[in-house]
């Protein structure tokens, strides 16, 4: 099925409700194949959740997804772990496994998925360890690493089957700067190199405006601006500015919603 | 009312859990066959659950047996009696406390670590990292544990029993004097194989199966939260002794009852 723009990821209406809170109102994405595309937004805005429903983990209320011409949804079991091997995610916390070494845990999901011998696993996974840098880091075990070097692993790890698109979950949160400049040349590299489809869920506007191609704005579940990151960044909108540039007061206001505070402060209290 | 609608509620989320567990069991039984192509993934499981769980269970059976031997010694031996300790021991021991104390201890031992195991692995979000690599975790992380609960059961118990008898004879035959020979020759007399060894087996495989299933359901099911999994975890000890002990009551009646 191929699209008018070739897009490899597609939502329309998108909806999704958590018990009666509603994550995403109807929300229109296109990312577009073989682009880096940044999901931002400020935390709550449910940017994990759109990267479960396009990894089909949860289905959405309403609306469809389409990945590479299929209706995630409506995938069976059987089908959506098909379309998953050609997906690779990087959680924020790298999901390693933990009682396997850096080396297994690369190995992993080609042990699992391919019935290649073991001298060829071993070849791919000096590959991809060496592609991330932490080849020399092969026997160590993932306790041993640290957060930024776990997420690089676990970068390999998805990229070990060769994807076509790989979801980054939050990949700059909590980096020093060195590992932060690492982990931006990695993925815009990696991109170009392996002609992969990205898409980077992310609220670190500098990086992602960096390497994206194109950023949607996510808030209060619909898309509130959308755009390349220097068409963003001279947004007309209040509150996308207000996102870019990181002010504390705005369209988003400072206050979570409550009460009259003199009314709160004057009155007994709940007394739990 | 609110306290009616509370009641209510928490029935009606004891039924859902409870409905949920049993297509969690479906799953992984379901799941249990792709373990054969890949028997290194269940030995490996044998060794923590049921290897590791050796020296609580073989401690545990000798002084379970070393008091069985004196405690009976001392009720026997008022009646001129003595020489039936080693039936009595061989009996307890086979019937009841093999089965029942052996599936307590691999509760506390070996399923709260199930429990601790698989709810952190949620907690880290390796079971979902495993599903988006396309890796069915049921298959590849639970249904190798479960297995190997069930499979370690009935052979630690039967363990328990045998170091329990071994216990009873020391302190029986080498302490107070029992003669050695009616120990032994009662015993083997009096202890029928069907009837006793066969329905401790049973009752012991019976526990295997709920203990693992309540371990491996209470760490997939935890809240991926520090607290939940100490809750879970918890949770997988009492229900797991609980569920022991009422069944062992269920099954002693079944098949000792008439007699």
């Amino acid at each position: 099925m191929t699209d008018k723009k070739d897009n490899l990821v597609e939502a329309r209406g998108l909806t999704f409700h958590f018990g009666s809170r509603v994550i995403f109102n109807g929300i229109d994405l296109d990312l577009q194949r073989g682009k880096v595309t940044a999901i931002m937004g400020p935390s709550g805005t449910g940017k994990t959740t759109l990267l479960r429903l396009i990894g089909g983990q949860i289905r959405p209320t309403a609306g469809t997804i389409h990945v590479d011409g299929h209706e995630v949804p409506r995938l069976s079991r059987r089908e959506l772990f098909e379309l998953r091997k050609r997906m690779g995610m990087l959680f924020q916390s790298g999901a390693l496994l933990t009682d396997l070494s850096v080396f297994d845990n690369v190995a992993f999901p080609l042990r699992e998925h391919t019935a290649l011998p073991e001298t060829m696993v071993r070849d791919l996974v000096l590959m991809k360890l060496e592609a991330v840098g932490l080849r020399g880091a092969q026997r160590l075990m993932p306790s041993e690493l640290s957060g930024g070097m776990a997420r690089r692993v676990a970068l390999a790890r998805a990229i070990a089957l060769d994807p076509m698109m790989i979801m980054y979950d939050e990949p700059f949160t909590g980096q020093d700067p060195i590992s932060m400049g690492v982990l931006v040349k990695l993925i815009r590299d990696l991109n170009e190199v392996l002609g992969l489809t990205s898409i980077i869920v992310s609220h670190d506007v500098a990086e992602a405006s960096q390497i994206a191609d194109y950023i949607y704005v996510l808030s209060q579940g619909v898309v509130v601006g959308q755009g390349t990151p220097d068409e963003l960044h001279q947004s007309e909108s209040e509150w996308v500015r207000q996102f870019m540039q990181g002010m504390p007061d705005g369209p988003v206001p400072f206050h979570y919603p409550a009460g009259d505070y003199a009314e709160e402060l004057l009155s007994p209290g709940e007394g739990r | 009312m609110n306290t009616f609608q509370q009641l209510g509620h928490n029935a009606l989320t004891a039924f859902q859990r409870l409905g949920r567990a049993h297509l969690f069991l479906f799953a992984v039984l379901a799941g249990a066959p792709s373990l054969l192509p890949r028997l290194r993934l269940l030995i490996q499981q044998l060794f923590s659950v049921g290897v590791l769980s050796l020296v609580i269970i073989v401690v545990a059976g000798l002084f379970v047996g070393m008091v069985l031997g004196l405690q009976g010694y001392n009720t026997l031996v008022d009646f001129g009696a003595e020489e039936s300790l080693g039936v009595m021991v061989a009996l307890s021991l086979v019937r009841e406390l093999g089965p029942v104390v052996a599936a307590l201890l691999f509760a506390g031992r070996a399923g709260s670590a199930l429990t601790a195991e698989i709810g952190l692995m949620k907690a880290t979000e390796q079971l979902s990292g495993m599903e988006m690599m396309a890796v069915d975790p049921l298959k590849r992380v639970v249904a190798p544990r479960f297995v190997a609960g069930v499979l370690s059961m009935p052979l630690l118990a039967a363990i328990f029993s045998a170091v329990g008898v071994m216990g009873g004879y020391f302190v029986g035959v080498g302490l107070l004097g029992v003669d050695e020979g009616a120990f032994w020759s009662q015993m083997q007399s009096r202890v029928d194989f069907d009837e006793d060894i066969m329905n401790g087996v049973i009752k012991s495989i019976v526990f295997g199966v709920v203990v693992t299933w309540i371990a491996v359901f209470e760490g997939y099911d935890a809240v991926p939260t520090s607290a939940g999994v100490s809750r879970a975890t918890t949770r997988t000890v009492v229900y797991a002794s609980l569920a022991v002990l009422g069944l062992d009551f269920v099954l002693t009646a079944l098949m000792f009852g008439e007699v």
